[in-house]
């Protein structure tokens, strides 16, 4: 089963939504394709407490006359102007003549003894789960890593009840000062700020501080935190742990767009290296919702050939850069974060590979081969960014070894003459669709 | 005149188990207090990263294994099985 587009948006977090949205306003086909159950990406994940601007963007995507594939997850790109997605009972090709990517970011995590007990999760990880449903009223919780992140996860948490009993940011307050004080240019964040202090009253919140041990035998009971050479026992719940974000730059690497400096080069317009192809978001620069709303409406403005309004709208984000740098310089790691694993340390998850065993590897790709090291079903999404800060093995060469399917997939969906070429049929008249405007396919 | 559902039934691992409508699968196995999965080496394990990346949740559901059960609403009469 095929579907063309004029406009195919990858990732229905805040930039592909508002990519789409943008588009489908310019009076184009729009299609927006998604692998969770519902749009919102991770920050604006649903569940109670979705903030205001979450609210507007959705009731203007369900107004919008965009085709919405919600649980559907892009795994290869079997010719050029056609990508492949996949959900748990179907498979899909989707054919556009112009493609917005707002793929997001993850987590990255960093190896520690007891990292791999259950109930130690990221940080996005565990709210994730709260928003699904998870309980967590009279649950005492440890938050750790760095990254504005964790006091927005901490609020979050504070709000559905929980016993936030510390808060770990690994950088020094000396680094915390400049990204505090860069916020003054952006008052809609300072008050953000404070509102997450009053949420958070109670938590106790060290800098400088990261967790050197998650402790119990069959689940997490307790965490070791270190700060300035002391270090004690947090008796915990859960243990939400992440240390600042990374992009999802599979599938525009997959598609050929360059890479610089471990983001997808993109240009005033959001435009690739590729022709026809957008990125907005994270994966041109961890800047957070209001860059991303920014960067999907001049995606979605350009890729409808509305070229002057998106110019107009990108004027305003050279002001927001500032942000995106203030934000990785506030961020950086600390090197004694290199330290924290043994070499019986658990560095790939899936394959169950420690740290021993990656030392004696030159490069990724032949611990890869080697170690069966990023071989699992993650695919080094986990263990990759954590291989990179311990030993160095730069993002190219992380990036230089992807090839579809960029995630597992079926067998059946990866039969060669599965699914069917698109036809260039060309639009309805006057880019209306003969199906209803909220289709959900 | 029928109840609006407030709540629905599933089994995980042949256990009833009563959830809000909207709750993960993932959210439900980690309420049985039981682990997500056994990693190669026999290591109990739970989800991870929420958002579909890490495999950790990955449950057979409804007989198709594999499923990443963090992306997967409950549904009413589903059957949930952990590794």
């Amino acid at each position: 089963m095929s579907e063309h587009f004029d406009i195919l948006v990858v990732g229905a977090g805040p930039a592909g939504i508002a990519a789409a949205v943008s588009a489908a306003a310019a009076g184009k086909r729009v299609g927006l394709v998604d692998d969770n159950p519902a749009p919102g990406g991770q920050i604006w994940r649903s569940g109670a407490h979705q903030p205001a601007a979450a609210r507007r963007w959705l009731a203007k995507l369900d107004e919008a006359p965009v085709l919405r594939l919600q649980g559907f997850r892009v795994f290869d790109s079997p010719q050029q102007g056609t990508l492949r997605a996949e959900s748990n009972s179907d498979c899909r090709d989707l054919c556009y003549e112009q493609l917005i990517l707002a793929t997001g970011a993850r987590e990255r995590f960093l190896p520690f003894p007891g990292w791999t007990l259950p109930n130690v999760m990221g940080a996005g990880g565990l709210d994730a789960m709260v928003r699904g449903g998870l309980p967590i009223a009279g649950k005492r919780v440890v938050i750790a890593g760095t990254g504005p992140l964790l006091l927005a996860v901490a609020a979050h948490l504070a709000l559905r009840g929980a016993k936030v009993v510390a808060v770990g940011e690994q950088a020094p307050l000396r680094r915390f000062i400049p990204f505090a004080a860069s916020l003054l240019g952006e008052p809609a964040k300072l008050l953000q700020g404070l509102s997450y202090g009053m949420a958070t009253r109670g938590a106790r919140f060290y800098t400088h501080c990261w967790p050197i041990a998650a402790n119990g035998r069959e689940k997490l009971e307790s965490v070791t935190l270190q700060r300035n050479g002391k270090h004690w026992d947090v008796g915990c719940d859960y243990l939400a742990c992440g240390y600042h974000l990374v992009p999802n730059l599979e599938l525009p690497a997959l598609l050929g767009c360059r890479i610089e400096k471990g983001f997808v080069a993109a240009d005033n317009l959001q435009r690739t290296s590729v022709a026809g192809i957008f990125c907005a978001g994270e994966p041109t620069g961890i800047g957070g919702v209001d860059l991303a709303l920014l960067e999907g409406q001049i995606a979605g403005l350009a890729a409808a050939g509305r070229t002057a309004e998106a110019e107009k709208l990108a004027r305003h984000r050279r002001r927001r850069l500032g942000f995106v740098r203030a934000l990785r310089d506030a961020s950086a790691l600390d090197q004694r974060l290199r330290e924290l694993a043994s070499d019986a340390t658990l560095v790939c998850r899936c394959e169950d590979v420690p740290l021993g065993a990656l030392r004696e590897h030159a490069n990724w790709r032949d611990a890869k081969l080697h170690t069966r090291c990023g071989m699992g079903p993650c695919q080094g999404r986990i263990c990759g960014a954590a291989a990179e800060f311990l030993f160095g093995w730069s993002a190219a060469s992380v990036q230089s070894s992807i090839r579809p399917p960029i995630f597992p997939a079926m067998v059946s969906s990866l039969g060669a003459q599965r699914i069917g070429i698109c036809q260039n049929a060309g639009l309805t008249p006057a880019g209306t669709s003969t199906r209803s405007q909220k289709e959900t396919l | 005149m029928p109840e609006p559902a407030r709540s629905l039934v599933l089994k995980v691992n042949g256990v009833p188990l009563t959830v809000a409508p909207g709750t993960t699968v993932a959210a439900a196995i980690i309420m049985t207090g039981a682990p997500a999965r056994s990693s190669v080496t026999g290591e109990p394990r739970g989800p991870l990263c929420g958002m579909g990346i890490c495999f950790e949740c990955r449950a057979t559901i409804d007989g198709t294994p594999h499923q990443r059960s963090c992306q997967i609403l409950c549904a009413e009469g589903m059957e949930v099985r952990t590794s």
